[in-house]
């Protein structure tokens, strides 16, 4: 722990704007300890986290160094072969093309049973409902992903064949490849499934705070229901909408026991989503972890960098989004 | 780094239960199993109870690694803990990769492993064992079932190169001419083929890969590794995972220890080795196939080597030999007296015999007394 002897505080960062209008100190002991306690615990946390984010660099450029294969376009993950070869493409296009059919599947229900649990529902039957999807974030990964290996993965074939039939001219939806539904497109399904209830109760909240007098005017302008959702509850909740979805993104990229349950693993990139095979991050390191030697597990380090990169990203454009939209949004759930 | 550190305290607090515990537990002698019945759960196996030397086994016991082995490992660790008390052994099944990592890092007292280790493995064990290194002590053999689900099918016969070519998924349909060739007289569905293979590191694969680049070297043209080399198929993890897909998909095949099929019920293929008649994947016809093998390693290490290309009438040839990894010196103090109780078990009449009723083969007789008189001179 850092030292809580209130003398000589090591130098602080400079201070955000804001502090700088507050008077300092009134100069009692109790503040000074106060002061010195709760700028260590900021000093502290600062300090682990960059060296963890040092120690993981460390460990990745020391398995990139090493690495024969080029680390973002090799289809391969073989740290221990001879010579050693690796790379991201596969798990960073499994990775997006999952996550990007969770969230086409899981935003605009999730939206919806926001919706009708603030504006439609009746109020007895508004708060049980959202306290069942609620519960949906309860269950554990490792039992979505059995669930998923053993009902969605079987219960998926039907409407594989039918998409395959229907929509094969789409090209995505074209499956080449015979085998079970252990695909990237079921994985999405599964990651739409455990995202929902972040998103929606994220969305719920943002929605109860419309203005009445928003809602009340629309009204009065004789609107109707969906016309008064449309006009004042929509627009203001646009940024809670998107930073919800962030939150679910966010989930979603990361999501690893129950990918790695349900996705039959291998290293091809294919956008024939309905195809079994391709990879993600998560589910490879957690894949390949327990059998990795020292150098396998700096290069699952090395992928997980990436992961964390571009979780990075993306929370960054929700930030950006939301900063661009300065009334009150959903995000600082 | 902060493992190891969180191991030397988890081995610091075992070595202190473990002299607790023999303080408490006086003589855990083969007396003790004489009367019998006074262990819950001894489930009429005394017979194989009454061989067990429980020695100066205490505390509790670790080892991970092959699946194949699982349940083999089962059944021993069974009989044993019914008929040593206060000995705790703990097999985890992950895959042979991950057995011989936790070795190397010395989380385990043994691993369990379906390919003796590699050169720089070796290199590697010698860390974890301090004074010695690893070695592979065999110790049951199997044959690896081809197991198949296709509904209206219950008797398949299959060769090595149309074996190649479907887990290479260069053959796509059930009824596929080079299938109905070796199956006269066989209504063959006109269904596609799922071929299913492990996802991760696994001594089966290497064991499958090694027997198809032997007996059918035109049409499997990868080095037999523990990683799977095609790219075709589909993967699952562990060999329960592929039992389980097998099982529940019309159309799949997949490769497992014979014991997954006998205990899941699932088909298996019989081998056209190009002897008189195709060779059911039996412990019998498993033990034709080991009976010919030899030991490759040097000194107390006894790494086998198998002939898969056998074309003896009967010998099923798709065999795997199991072996346990130890220290040959530098065994951890608090695990080694437990190590070799139970190993010695396993390797007893006793402990082989009761494996040809799960599906196993027993090792040869002559190297099986190599392994014995290896495992009382651990240390």
């Amino acid at each position: 722990m850092a030292s809580t002897t209130p003398i000589d505080t090591p130098p602080a960062p400079p201070a955000p704007p804001e502090q700088a209008e507050r008077p300092r100190s009134t100069g009692r002991a109790g503040d000074k300890i106060f002061l010195a306690l709760s700028r260590g615990s900021g000093i502290l946390l600062l300090a682990i986290m960059a060296s963890i984010a040092v120690f993981l660099t460390y460990r990745a450029v020391i398995a990139i160094s090493k690495n024969e294969g080029n680390f973002l376009t090799t289809f391969d993950w073989n740290p221990a072969g001879n010579p050693p070869v690796f790379g991201i493409a596969v798990l960073l296009f499994g990775t997006v093309v999952s996550s990007i059919i969770a969230m086409v599947i899981a935003v605009p229900v999730a939206v919806g049973i926001a919706l009708f649990i603030s504006h439609y529902a009746p109020r007895k039957l508004a708060a049980p409902i959202a306290y069942v999807v609620d519960l949906l974030a309860a269950v554990p990964s490792i039992v979505y992903g059995i669930w998923g290996a053993l009902v969605l993965v079987p219960y998926l074939e039907g409407l594989n064949l039918w998409l395959d039939q229907f929509f094969g001219w789409t090209y995505i939806f074209d499956k080449t490849e015979v085998g079970v539904a252990r695909s990237l497109f079921t994985v999405g399904v599964l990651l739409a499934i455990m995202i929902l209830p972040i998103v929606t109760s994220v969305s719920r909240e943002v929605f109860l705070q419309v203005p009445k007098m928003n809602e009340e005017a629309a009204l009065a302008l004789g609107a109707t229901r969906w016309e008064v959702i449309r006009l004042s509850v929509l627009p203001f909740g646009r940024s809670g909408i998107i930073s919800a979805s962030m939150l679910g993104l966010g989930r979603a990229l990361g999501e690893t026991m129950a990918v790695a349950t349900v996705l039959s693993p291998s290293f091809i990139i294919s956008l024939h989503v309905l195809n079994p095979g391709g990879g993600t991050f998560a589910q490879n390191i957690a894949a390949k972890f327990g059998e990795a030697d020292e150098f396998g597990r700096d290069a699952l380090i090395a992928s997980g960098l990436v992961l964390f990169v571009l979780t990075l990203l993306v929370n960054g454009a929700a930030r950006l989004i939301i900063a661009r939209r300065k009334e009150y949004s959903g995000a600082n759930a | 780094m902060k493992l190891q550190r969180k191991n030397r305290l988890r081995a610091t607090a075992l070595g202190a239960l473990a002299v607790s515990g023999a303080l408490v537990l006086t003589a855990c002698g083969s007396d003790d199993n004489t009367g019998g019945g006074d262990t819950p759960g001894n489930s009429g196996k005394t017979t194989a109870a009454s061989s067990i030397d429980c020695g100066k086994a205490k505390g509790q016991l670790r080892a991970s690694g092959s699946s194949a082995q699982k349940n083999a490992m089962d059944l021993w660790v069974k009989n044993y803990m019914a008929a040593c008390s206060g000995v705790e052994i703990n097999y985890n099944s992950s895959s042979s990769g991950e057995g011989i990592v936790a070795f190397n890092q010395g989380t385990v007292g043994f691993a369990g492993s379906d390919s003796a280790l590699k050169p720089e493995e070796v290199a590697e064990s010698k860390k974890s064992c301090k004074t010695g290194q690893g070695i592979n002590l065999p110790m049951v053999g199997g044959p690896v079932a081809i197991g198949y689900h296709l509904e209206g099918v219950d008797k398949l016969t299959l060769d090595a190169p149309t074996l190649a070519k479907i887990f290479d998924t260069k053959i796509k349909k059930w009824n596929d001419p080079a299938i109905a060739k070796l199956n006269e007289g066989v209504d063959l569905p006109d269904k596609a083929i799922q071929a299913f293979h492990r996802s991760e590191d696994s001594g089966t694969t290497q064991n499958l890969g090694k027997y198809l680049g032997a007996a059918a070297p035109k049409e499997w043209k990868y080095e037999a590794e523990k990683k799977w080399p095609a790219p075709g198929g589909q993967a699952a993890s562990n060999s329960s995972g592929i039992a389980a897909q097998v099982k529940q998909v019309d159309g799949a095949i997949g490769y497992f220890e014979l014991s997954y099929a006998k205990s899941q019920g699932i088909s298996t293929v019989a081998i056209d080795n190009g002897g008189s008649a195709p060779a059911e994947a039996t412990s019998e016809n498993a033990s034709k196939a080991i009976a010919a093998a030899k030991v490759v390693g040097t000194g107390k290490d006894l790494a086998l080597e198998l002939d898969y290309a056998t074309k003896a009438d009967g010998a099923y040839p798709l065999v795997l030999v199991t072996y346990e990894v130890v220290c040959d010196t530098g065994n951890k103090p608090e695990t080694l007296d437990t190590v070799k109780s139970f190993l010695s078990y396993a390797a007893s009449d006793d402990g082989q015999k009761i494996l040809t009723e799960a599906g196993y083969a027993p090792i040869p007789a002559e190297i099986n007394a190599k392994v014995r008189e290896t495992i009382n001179g651990l240390s």
